[in-house]
């Protein structure tokens, strides 16, 4: 086991995850999967938000297998490398807060650094914008963490505490298989389903489930992890995750590409739009919020799987963001922003600022 | 001088964070970082050997590792 281990840790352990995922992501596009979302976390979030009526945007309700399997996949493999700690209670509410801003500023820009990355992988010119937002606000995020910003130390516990966002998401599947989708239905029983837009594609269940197992199990191995990549390079000049990173987007740039689905442009991209500022400012919002927080929405769904209460707190902050940000409008469309985006932009920045500049407590 | 850290609890880059600034301040040749995940035991590990440090030991006991680290 602990030879695995150390293939995972190094280098090409991370650049291997790198080039796994972004075979993977193009492939869940090809299966069904909407345009450059293969994987999109924040948009899947947001579609089992919807599935589970927290908005009721008719185009975006699909319970997501892929988070299903990031989660379980992530659990597994704590379990079986003996990694699995029970922890909480370092700010959970910050990290909620936190996770809905995450959740709003990803929702302006329609997508998470990992769809930032395969939409520039596929073509989409307005991600250049959405990277370098991104880029923005993990880096004000770094000025935080040399101020001696943290969100502090967290606690062991039961062991069953760690359990609860595993246990939600084997419900999830199990509403899935209970009531499972009728075509041309846009429910069934208590679950919201998409008969056309975004959450009405989808690859085969057992597919997207059996690749976000997979997935976690890995990223959980190699620590992946989209912010930490580019925090890390910024703070320490340290290479190793954003090598994974740079993996997944050459490798999904070249599966596209044979694929056939490699399109430049700006104009008509999926599931996008050409409003750059707001592409810019609403990814730097959501890498403000993941730096703060410790992890890109990836990786807190795999330290949820390893037991980590905080980071599924967090995980629930952006469920419950995507409630609010499409019920409250703030949400963008292929037509651009939402009546209310800009102003949520705006108010998610200070009080991630508010956040960063207070939460500077020295720790004991 | 020996520098010991209690990073229990935290995870990174605090862990990171509060390693190299103990390298930094130049007053300790050996340092015993106290972590208790292995996310934060690999990356507090890979940071030092990054500053030119070597990692002398990793011991475990109930969950807390004892990464030790040493100048040169």
């Amino acid at each position: 086991m602990s030879g695995i281990k150390n293939i995972f840790a190094g280098r090409w352990g991370i650049i291997g995850v790198g080039i796994v995922i972004g075979i993977l992501a193009p492939l869940l596009q090809k299966w069904g999967n909407p345009g450059n979302m293969g994987v999109c976390v924040a948009c899947f979030e947001r579609d089992i938000a919807g599935a589970l009526g927290l908005h009721r945007v008719d185009l975006v309700q699909y319970i997501r297998p892929e988070i299903v399997g990031f989660v379980l996949g992530s659990l597994a493999a704590a379990y079986l490398f003996k990694e699995y700690r029970s922890r909480l209670g370092s700010a959970p509410i910050v990290r909620f807060v936190l996770g809905v801003f995450a959740m709003i500023g990803a929702l302006v820009f329609l997508g998470c650094p990992w769809r930032a990355a395969l939409r520039l992988a596929g073509g989409d010119g307005n991600a250049i914008l959405g990277l370098l937002g991104l880029i923005f606000g993990i880096w004000i995020g770094t000025l935080f963490l040399k101020g001696g910003f943290n969100l502090g130390r967290t606690q062991q516990t039961h062991h069953t505490a760690g359990w609860m966002l595993p246990l939600f998401m084997v419900g999830l599947l199990l509403l899935m298989l209970f009531f499972p989708q009728v075509t041309g239905e846009a429910k069934s029983g208590v679950l919201f389903y998409s008969v056309k837009g975004p959450g009405s594609m989808h690859a085969p269940l057992a597919v997207s489930l059996v690749v976000g197992l997979l997935i976690g199990f890995i990223a959980q191995r190699s620590r992946f992890c989209t912010m930490g990549a580019i925090r890390d390079f910024v703070l320490f000049r340290q290479m190793h995750l954003l090598s994974g990173f740079m993996a997944l987007i050459i490798t999904a740039f070249v599966v596209n590409f044979i694929l056939g689905q490699f399109k430049p442009g700006f104009e008509g991209q999926p599931v996008a739009h050409t409003m750059h500022i707001w592409n810019f400012l609403g990814m730097a919002l959501s890498g403000l919020a993941f730096c703060l927080a410790g992890g890109c929405p990836g990786r807190q769904l795999f330290l949820a799987g390893e037991g980590d209460g905080d980071a599924a707190i967090f995980v629930m902050g952006m469920i419950a963001g995507a409630g609010i940000a499409h019920n409250f409008g703030m949400a963008s469309s292929a037509t651009g922003v939402g009546p209310y985006g800009i102003p949520a932009v705006g108010i998610g920045f200070a009080v991630c600022l508010f956040i960063g500049l207070t939460m500077r407590k020295s720790i004991t | 001088m020996v520098k010991m850290i209690d990073a229990r609890g935290l995870s990174c880059p605090q862990p990171v964070l509060m390693t190299l600034n103990e390298i930094k301040a130049g007053k300790a040749d050996e340092i015993i970082i106290m972590v208790d995940n292995d996310a934060s035991k690999e990356n507090v590990s890979r940071a030092a050997v990054s500053r030119r440090w070597t990692v002398t030991d990793i011991g475990e006991k109930g969950g807390v590792f004892n990464v030790k680290i040493r100048k040169g």
